[in-house]
């Protein structure tokens, strides 16, 4: 696969709309953290989650991120964890 | 009664000390009483943007420690009459600001000026909380750019909060978005956010819109604040600006050159 084609996104959707959509996530999770000192743990649960994770798969500190986001009248806490493509980074490979 | 004014961003180099020029020359040239305060001690631009930078003697350091007074160190502007510049100490760092100093200097300046406007540093530490201390009103200035509309919300965030406002439960700062070095062939062919997209997310009333404008270089390379350019396109805006901020109704020129945009080449 093209490398460049990859990572580019759809043509129709120009970079100031996408500017747009991540600025709106951003700023959104940003406001409910400054508001909310009782959402002040959410740094540290990534933190903790990053070391459970680690004990079964290999990953690095970028790839874990945790988002706060209102939908309607949902608080919806979004965990991403980015696994790495790679067999040999599972950390029983060997043993089983 | 005096009213001050924080020209503000978070992020650096968007366009603060242009517009703070531009700004106090503008409320100056319609007549008010207008001091331009350098808040960026260690840093200090705004005296070069303003042609004065060889008049320096005593600066707002020198003020708050005693070692001057203000009518030694404030600067008349020789260009328009009632403006005058507080230029930044250059060799102090910001921490030479102390909030009981920059409040005795603002009450010593509304004694004398109608409108004190002060030129916020970069960032979100001491020294810019120091230049929105004691303002009534904020500029935020924004670029049409992901990280300059981002930190504006943070600043937006500090406003309500580390205020001398909001500290004694008084009305909040009253928050103006100003986007400056908008590209509006860039906006219509869909690379530059837009000022509705901005407004969108920031949520605060649109003061104006300042166009990326090469006569902004000429007028700082010259030492004359762009509102003094006449065929200055980014000056015009900035005079629309004074305008409105004065209560008076402007029609939005970077407005009708989207619209002619539309209608006249399509
Ligand atoms: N409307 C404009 N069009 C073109 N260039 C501009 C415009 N406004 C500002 N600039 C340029 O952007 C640069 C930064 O401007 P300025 O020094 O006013 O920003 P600042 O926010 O005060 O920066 P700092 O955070 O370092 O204090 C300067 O080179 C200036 O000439
Ligand atoms: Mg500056």
């Amino acid at each position: 696969m093209n490398f460049l084609n990859y990572f580019r996104l759809s043509p129709q959707k120009n970079t100031a709309s996408l500017a747009k959509e991540r600025l709106r996530i951003i700023v959104e999770h940003e406001r409910r953290l400054h508001n909310s000192p009782n959402l002040d743990y959410l740094p540290l649960l990534q933190k903790e989650l990053l070391e459970v994770v680690r004990k079964y798969v290999a990953i690095e500190d970028e790839h874990i991120s945790i988002h706060l986001e209102r939908n309607g009248d949902f608080e919806v806490l979004e965990l991403n964890i980015t696994l790495p493509d790679n067999d040999n980074s599972r950390k029983d490979s060997g043993k089983s | 009664m005096s009213t001050v004014i924080v020209v503000t961003s978070g992020k650096g180099g968007v366009g603060k000390t242009t517009t703070s020029a531009a700004f106090a020359t503008g409320l100056a040239l319609r007549g008010h009483q207008t001091v331009v305060i350098d808040f960026d001690v260690g840093l200090r631009n705004l005296d070069l943007i303003m042609g004065c930078e060889r008049r320096v003697v005593y600066d707002f350091v020198n003020v708050i420690n005693g070692e001057g007074t203000l009518n030694q160190a404030i600067i008349k502007d020789k260009r328009v009459d009632s403006l005058f510049i507080l230029p930044a100490s250059q060799t102090r760092d910001k921490e030479a600001l102390t909030l009981k100093g920059v409040y005795r200097v603002i009450e010593a300046l509304k004694k004398r000026f109608e409108y004190i406007v002060c030129d916020s540093p970069a960032g979100i530490e001491h020294g810019a909380i120091m230049a929105m201390y004691f303002a009534d009103e904020a500029l935020i200035v924004t670029n049409p750019e992901v990280s300059s509309v981002r930190d504006s919300d943070r600043i937006i965030g500090l406003l309500s909060s580390k205020t001398h406002r909001a500290a004694q439960n008084l009305d909040p700062v009253k928050e103006h978005l100003l986007i400056t070095r908008y590209a509006q062939k860039r906006v219509t062919k869909g690379d530059m956010l837009s000022a509705q997209d901005i407004q969108d997310i920031l949520a605060i009333p649109l003061l104006g819109i300042i166009p990326e404008s090469k006569s902004v270089l000429q007028a700082s390379n010259s030492g004359v604040p762009v509102t003094l350019d006449k065929a200055s396109d980014a000056g015009q805006a900035y005079l629309e600006v004074v305008a409105r901020f004065l209560g008076e109704e402007v029609s939005n020129s970077q407005k009708k050159g989207f619209l002619s945009h539309w209608f006249g080449k399509k």
